[in-house]
């Protein structure tokens, strides 16, 4: 009994570390990929499209909904003490380090990450990717690098966008139904978030949407055995990505703040 | 030339080549054939490099395809076109744009140019006008018409074909099996050509060869091989069920 668990664990291990290099190796050929011309912008226009316009509705959504939600909790915690008006600050403090970045990123891992390994398992296992390598278009070059680059550069414009919600949902809360004063309220906003914390956030937008495109990418393109196997690439996608943004944001934090 | 010298490749358990040597002579058409699930398509996959053999080489022109990397493959590939079984067209794109895509990618022509090689080429398969359909809502012959046309688009040296008249009815299959064969003798081109069909194999073919057990069991001319003796060659060649080739 205790040594199969064992040997369960073991390979669970083993084949977590064997996915991660595997994952790194992907990561530097797109890298090398990346730099050898032709580039092809018009490819990393539409990834965009795809990645960030397109999330730009639920992300809204999110970052309201998170602000207000928040500004209501504290609010009554604060009151306890006589602090209703460090309320805005907390909030905008923890949209912009925190809430906005994993959030849009978690948001954005269900909608394209996962949109993402599905369309590169469905080439992959009728063979268009082959097609690719044959017409001799890399398909890291055609199809990875876009995704990579184009979610890296929408990740952190969407969490611009997610802050900013999240502080107006707050102070719609707070100032117009639960009465904080207004100047109060943005006062210990501007006093307390400095640049860096909304800078920082930047930084893990940038990471999360490194990580939920690569793994979405990285799934999609190892896809074996027909609509059963994109169904799994699909999942398996969602569930690694979400993982690793939620794990890699505890060390960027540490690192960070 | 191209050149598979000693060729073993095993998924699992499953040995599908053996020791598999083949010449394949330039400027000239070569048909593979075999039985279903023989190899054949897994053979021709090696000749592009999209499968890796477990040993042996594909010599093409005197590289070795099997020993390159990504980038060199990369390189040499521009060499061919490849139409695969299953046509693996890009169903994000249109018929066009398929077709156009090799084009784009690897050729300095204008915008005008493509749109016009474009229709000459779906013209030449019996499709013109179709550029605008959506790649997936044609039937299967159509399919296979347009992956020969995007397979031809920029006139490589070698072009491989896997099964290109299966699927459709016998003057379309007629009428593609004399555009392989004109494209063929116009450009000078090297094509390697799978097919079950046994009466187009030996219109198209300037050399034929027979996949069985993982080896070229015989290859030469259509003549000779029609005068062939090996008693599995015949029994595929007419098409009987008694013989040295198990059914099941
Ligand atoms: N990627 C793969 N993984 C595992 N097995 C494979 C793979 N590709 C092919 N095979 C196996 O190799 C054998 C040969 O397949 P292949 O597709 O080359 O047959 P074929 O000669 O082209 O048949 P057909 O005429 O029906 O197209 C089959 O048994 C197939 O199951
Ligand atoms: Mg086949």
């Amino acid at each position: 009994m205790v040594l199969g668990g064992l040997e369960k664990l073991g390979r669970l291990v083993l084949y977590s570390l064997e996915e991660a290099g595997k994952i790194m190796m992907l990561f530097l050929s797109a890298v090398a990929w990346a730099v050898r011309p032709p580039w092809r912008f018009h490819l990393i226009i539409k990834q965009m499209e795809f990645v960030g316009v397109k999330s730009i509705f639920v992300v809204v959504l999110t970052g309201t909904f998170t602000g207000m939600v928040m500004t209501l909790q504290l609010f009554h915690g604060f009151r306890l003490f006589s602090a209703e008006s460090l309320v805005g600050s907390t909030v905008a403090l923890a949209m912009t380090r925190e809430l906005g970045p994993v959030l849009s990123s978690l948001m954005v891992t269900a909608r394209a990450g996962s949109a993402m390994a599905a369309e590169l398992g469905t080439m992959r296992v009728t063979e268009q990717i082959d097609a690719l390598y044959v017409m001799a278009t890399n398909p890291v070059k055609y199809l990875i690098v876009p995704r990579v680059i184009a979610s890296i550069i929408m990740m952190p414009i969407l969490t611009v966008v997610a802050d900013f919600v999240g502080v107006v949902g707050s102070y719609f809360v707070g100032v117009s139904i639960l009465g904080i004063n207004a100047g109060t309220f943005m006062k210990n906003i501007n006093k307390l978030v400095v640049l860096d914390d909304i800078f920082n956030g930047l930084i893990k937008a940038a990471v999360f949407g490194l990580i939920l495109s690569l793994i979405g990418c990285y799934k999609g393109f190892n896809t074996r055995g027909g609509a059963e196997g994109v169904g799994r690439a699909t999942t398996e996608a969602v569930v690694l990505a979400s993982i690793t943004i939620l794990v890699s944001d505890y060390f960027l934090t540490a690192l960070m703040f | 030339m191209i050149k598979l010298i000693g060729l073993n490749k095993s998924f699992g358990k499953q040995k599908v080549l053996d020791n598999l040597n083949l010449e394949i002579e330039s400027n000239k058409t070569t048909v593979i054939i075999g039985r279903s699930g023989g190899g054949k398509s897994v053979l021709l996959k090696h000749i592009i490099g999209l499968i890796k053999p477990d040993s042996g080489s594909v010599l093409v022109d005197g590289e070795d395809i099997a020993r390159m990397n990504d980038r060199e493959l990369n390189d040499i590939r521009r060499k061919f076109g490849m139409l695969f079984q299953e046509a693996a067209l890009f169903d994000s794109m249109d018929v066009g744009e398929n077709v156009a895509f090799p084009l784009k990618e690897h050729s300095k022509m204008t915008k005008e140019e493509i749109r016009k090689t474009v229709a000459e080429r779906l013209a030449a398969v019996g499709l013109a006008g179709v550029e605008s359909k959506m790649s997936s809502e044609l039937s299967g012959g159509m399919r296979k018409r347009v992956g020969l046309a995007r397979a031809i688009a920029l006139l490589p040296e070698i072009v491989l074909f896997d099964e290109p008249t299966s699927g459709l009815d016998p003057v379309m299959a007629e009428a593609i099996n004399q555009l392989i064969k004109e494209t063929q003798r116009n450009f000078n081109l090297t094509c390697v050509v799978i097919s079950h069909d046994i009466e187009s194999i030996f219109k198209i073919g300037d050399r034929i060869a027979m996949l069985y057990e993982g080896k070229i069991i015989e290859a030469g001319t259509p003549a000779e091989i029609r005068a062939t003796t090996n008693p599995v060659l015949r029994q595929f060649l007419t098409g009987s069920i008694e013989g040295p080739i198990k059914i099941i």
